[in-house]
């Protein structure tokens, strides 16, 4: 369990490395590559919770592969806070509290836009088992 | 070689959150999900405490910031949690959730860097 969570860690943390390396932000610019990141992450695991619990049956390693693993390591919840600490003590205020709050936002929307995405695509297939 | 170093602090990180949630999940069984605070709360200590550390080899941010850190913590089982909450009309702890990991992240994270920077001088 544990090693299936590491290596599905590993690979969320390299996609998330990956994305800073090609997306980099100057100093006291919006952090759009953590910002996509971590929203673009909280769809995914809004789709993947409702597919693992109210989909056909899947491998009981799925979800901490996935969720646990993959999700957990590309998503970062200490970036993101120092980051906004960052953009706080660079003098841009505004953009800090944006980028807070805006992720926040963006993030709760999206895990929320996921789970109804995941129960339509399942309702289509009739494959809705909860 | 960054990428190593990336790939062993999340090697690290993930399980360790995993073992810490559940090991905290296990001994307080309530809707508030006191895991993920946890963790979230621990890795912007140590992550703002890397930020103050600005003597210490480039390797190390790479390796603890990025790599465990990033792993430690999470958004999306934030997010997800948070969610939960409200879907379950559970709406005073989703939104204690809320503010109490913004504020004590950022807190944290203050404090990490205060920590790193008395122990600099």
């Amino acid at each position: 369990m544990l090693g299936v969570i590491a290596a599905g860690g590993v690979i969320g943390a390299l996609a998330r490395y990956g994305l800073g390396v090609a997306f980099p932000h100057p100093r006291t610019g919006f952090p759009w590559a953590t910002f996509g990141v971590n929203v673009s992450g909280c769809l995914l695991i809004g789709v993947l919770i409702v597919l693992v619990t109210e989909g056909p049956a899947a491998h009981p390693l799925t979800r901490p592969f996935l969720g646990t693993g993959v999700l957990g390591g590309y998503t970062t919840f200490s970036t993101a806070m120092v980051d906004t600490q960052h953009l706080w003590r660079s003098g841009a205020a505004g953009t800090g509290l944006a980028y807070l709050f805006g992720t926040l936002a963006a993030a709760l929307a999206a895990v929320w836009l996921g789970i109804l995405a995941a129960r339509w695509w399942l309702g289509l297939r009739g494959r809705r088992t909860a | 070689m960054t990428v190593l170093l990336v790939a062993l602090g999340a090697a690290v990180g993930a399980p360790v959150r995993y073992v810490v949630d559940r090991f905290i999940q296990a001994r307080h069984d309530s809707l508030f999900p006191w895991g993920t605070l946890t963790v979230n709360l621990a890795g912007c200590l140590v992550l703002g405490a890397l930020a103050g550390s600005g003597g210490l080899p480039g390797w190390v941010a790479t390796l603890v910031g990025i790599g465990f850190c990033g792993a430690l913590t999470t958004y999306s089982t934030f997010g997800y949690e948070t969610v939960r909450l409200v879907r379950e009309r559970a709406w005073l702890i989703a939104a204690t959730n809320a503010a109490v990991s913004l504020a004590g992240g950022l807190a944290a994270a203050y404090l990490g860097l205060g920590l790193a920077e008395s122990l600099g001088r």
